[in-house]
């Protein structure tokens, strides 16, 4: 259960972390007009496609003693980042950017125009019409950022592998734990924590839906529109 | 408050220019004093009225051209000025009214009152809100009230703080006359005590009348007329060209001299020597246009009438007769060719038969300009 709780742990922090960086990104990549917009796009998108090795090799890289990241650390704090719980953070940040974006941008962008336009005519800057218009019209945009962002961090593999290494109470994070107890062939323990998972991968998914249900729109889900 | 007096009272000069980005169709260029009072801006929809409204608005950029209101200035591409919309204090009502769905009334309201002391905010709001008749529904979102009602309190948003222009975009589209005329009412009464510039867009008629202001009429991005109602458009110089289809008779002719003051023209048809008048439009002397007159609108007469409204008589003398079904087509020539429906009773009492000698009356409004 040790491992259950740090993974959850890490999935607070890392939603945490994704909303304040997701809403001004997703703002940003829903209204700006400048012409090289896809390029900053597909970056966001790359963890998507980007299997999680690759993504922990460069981000275990960038945080080792001699990575631009690491080097950053250890003279801040005066420890390394790699195989450590904040460097878990990092790694995992990275890996679900694009499921904590991707649905603030969609609600964003179905907010009526001429809505952001009237509150400019009526006086507000774009930080309260962010405030006072947009953030209360994408709420479940917000809401299926959030419970996507916690769920993808709680069943990645690859990347916590890659950077986390396997320290109990530090990165020994469920799927980590599953793994370990696979390859000890202590598959009632497995079996054990998959259900775990399982189930709440599912509580986590028909939220979601049963959000985009009562909006009566589909604000954001893993499949393709249509 | 003092600023609120001074800032009262102010015209708003508006000289732009704008290529229209998507479609070429045509340029926005447009010159236009509005003084305090209701400033009727009147065009076919595609005129480009919404583009003006919001080049002024601040939330489109003029090519080039200047805004001011007073001694301020909005907009000038030459000293490259360009406020935001939000530091023009200007009101914009949008033909979808645009209110915040998520806020009551009484928030959407209050919305752009946002630097207000709390105790002065209330103020303004009920007193807002009983001008435009909506204080019972402060608690209600928009979706519970009625279209009329939205219209309202869009109007109230705006109003409520003390804008230097009002912007009005086809703001009571879809309401009853008696609703309209209403709030329109209302509307007026609250501009007798503020005096700013109102800029009110429009393509119908009936709102033009109750307004009854200045009229601005808008085509294809240009003014092409500027006065009162009854000057601009009673004497309507029609622009928008009927189609010919459904028109027995299409009848060249060359435009000899405008009575403006009438609202009329005199044309001559084909190379005869026939001339009648009808509605003003855009033309020039010497200029060869097509005139359409339905073959049910002529009346036959077997004598030279006299004491007649209409203004268009031609002699003439019938070439053919044929009975299609229930109506009689007569093809007449009198100068040009006409074809013309009567019914067989007429033709019988008439004695109508080829060869016979008849004069046609042509009402001015039964003629209609049309595009080739």
């Amino acid at each position: 259960m040790e491992a259950l709780a740090l993974s959850i742990r890490l999935a607070l922090c890392v939603s945490a972390i994704l909303l304040v960086i997701g809403l001004p990104l997703a703002y940003w990549l829903a209204y700006s007009r400048w012409r090289g917009k896809f390029l900053v796009e597909s970056v966001v998108a790359l963890p998507l496609v980007l299997p999680p090795t690759v993504l922990g090799f460069y981000a275990l890289v960038a945080m080792g003693t001699r990575g631009p990241l690491g080097k950053l650390w250890q003279t801040a704090f005066g420890h390394g980042l790699a195989f450590t719980f904040t460097g878990l953070v990092f790694a995992s940040v990275l890996y679900s950017l694009p499921f904590a974006v991707q649905p603030l941008v969609a609600s964003f962008e179905s907010v009526d125009r001429k809505l952001l336009d009237a509150s400019a005519v009526l006086g507000a800057n774009t930080l309260r019409t962010f405030r006072r218009v947009i953030l209360p019209m994408s709420v479940p945009g917000v809401i299926t950022a959030l419970v996507l962002s916690f769920a993808h961090t709680v069943g990645e593999f690859g990347v916590v592998l890659m950077v986390g290494g396997n320290i109990a109470g530090s990165t020994r994070t469920v799927s980590i734990d599953i793994y370990d107890h696979v390859q000890s062939l202590e598959y009632a323990q497995a079996n054990h924590m998959a259900l775990v998972l399982l189930a709440f991968s599912f509580i986590v998914l028909s939220i979601v839906y049963g959000v985009n249900r009562h909006i009566g729109r589909r604000v954001w889900s893993p499949w393709p529109a249509k | 408050m003092a600023g609120e007096v001074n800032a009262a009272k102010l015209a708003l000069h508006c000289s732009v220019a704008r290529q229209n980005a998507n479609t070429s169709s045509f340029t926005l260029d447009v010159s236009l004093e509005v003084s305090p009072g209701i400033t009727i801006l009147f065009g076919v929809s595609g005129a480009g009225k919404s583009t003006l409204l919001d080049c002024i608005a601040g939330l489109l950029r003029p090519d080039r051209g200047r805004i001011t209101i007073g001694a301020d200035t909005l907009f000038d591409s030459e000293t490259l000025v360009n406020l935001p919309p939000q530091r023009r204090q200007m009101a914009y009502v949008f033909q979808s009214l645009a209110l915040f769905p998520h806020m009551t009334v009484e928030e959407n309201v209050a919305y752009g009152l946002a630097d207000l002391a709390k105790s002065q905010r209330s103020t303004r709001i009920s007193a807002i809100l009983q001008a435009f008749r909506v204080e019972p529904l402060r608690a209600r979102r928009p979706a519970e009230i009625s279209g009329g009602e939205q219209q309202r309190v869009a109007l109230a948003r705006s109003l409520v703080t003390l804008p230097r222009v009002l912007l009005l975009d086809e703001p009571l589209t879809g309401l009853d006359a008696q609703l309209k005329s209403s709030i329109i009412d209302d509307l007026r009464v609250w501009n007798a005590a503020q005096q700013i510039p109102v800029l009110y867009v429009t393509h119908t008629r009936d709102e033009v009348d109750a307004l009854g202001e200045r009229v601005v009429v808008l085509d294809r991005g240009r003014v092409v007329s500027d006065g009162l109602p009854h000057e601009v458009l009673d004497v309507p110089r029609r622009n928008t060209l009927a189609q010919s289809s459904g028109f027995e008779n299409v009848l060249d002719a060359t435009v000899l001299d405008l009575r403006e003051a009438d609202g009329v023209m005199r044309v001559r048809l084909g190379e005869s020597a026939s001339e009648i008048e009808v509605p003003l439009s855009y033309a020039a002397p010497n200029d060869r246009v097509k005139i359409a007159i339905r073959a049910g609108d002529i009346l036959l007469a077997t004598q030279k009438p006299i004491g007649l409204s209409a203004r268009n008589i031609l002699e003439g003398k019938i070439i053919a007769l044929e009975q299609r079904g229930s109506i009689v087509v007569a093809r007449v020539e009198a100068g040009v060719l006409f074809t013309v429906h009567i019914t067989p009773g007429a033709a019988r009492s008439l004695e109508l038969a080829a060869g016979k000698q008849v004069w046609l009356v042509l009402k001015t409004h039964s003629c209609h300009l049309v595009s080739e």
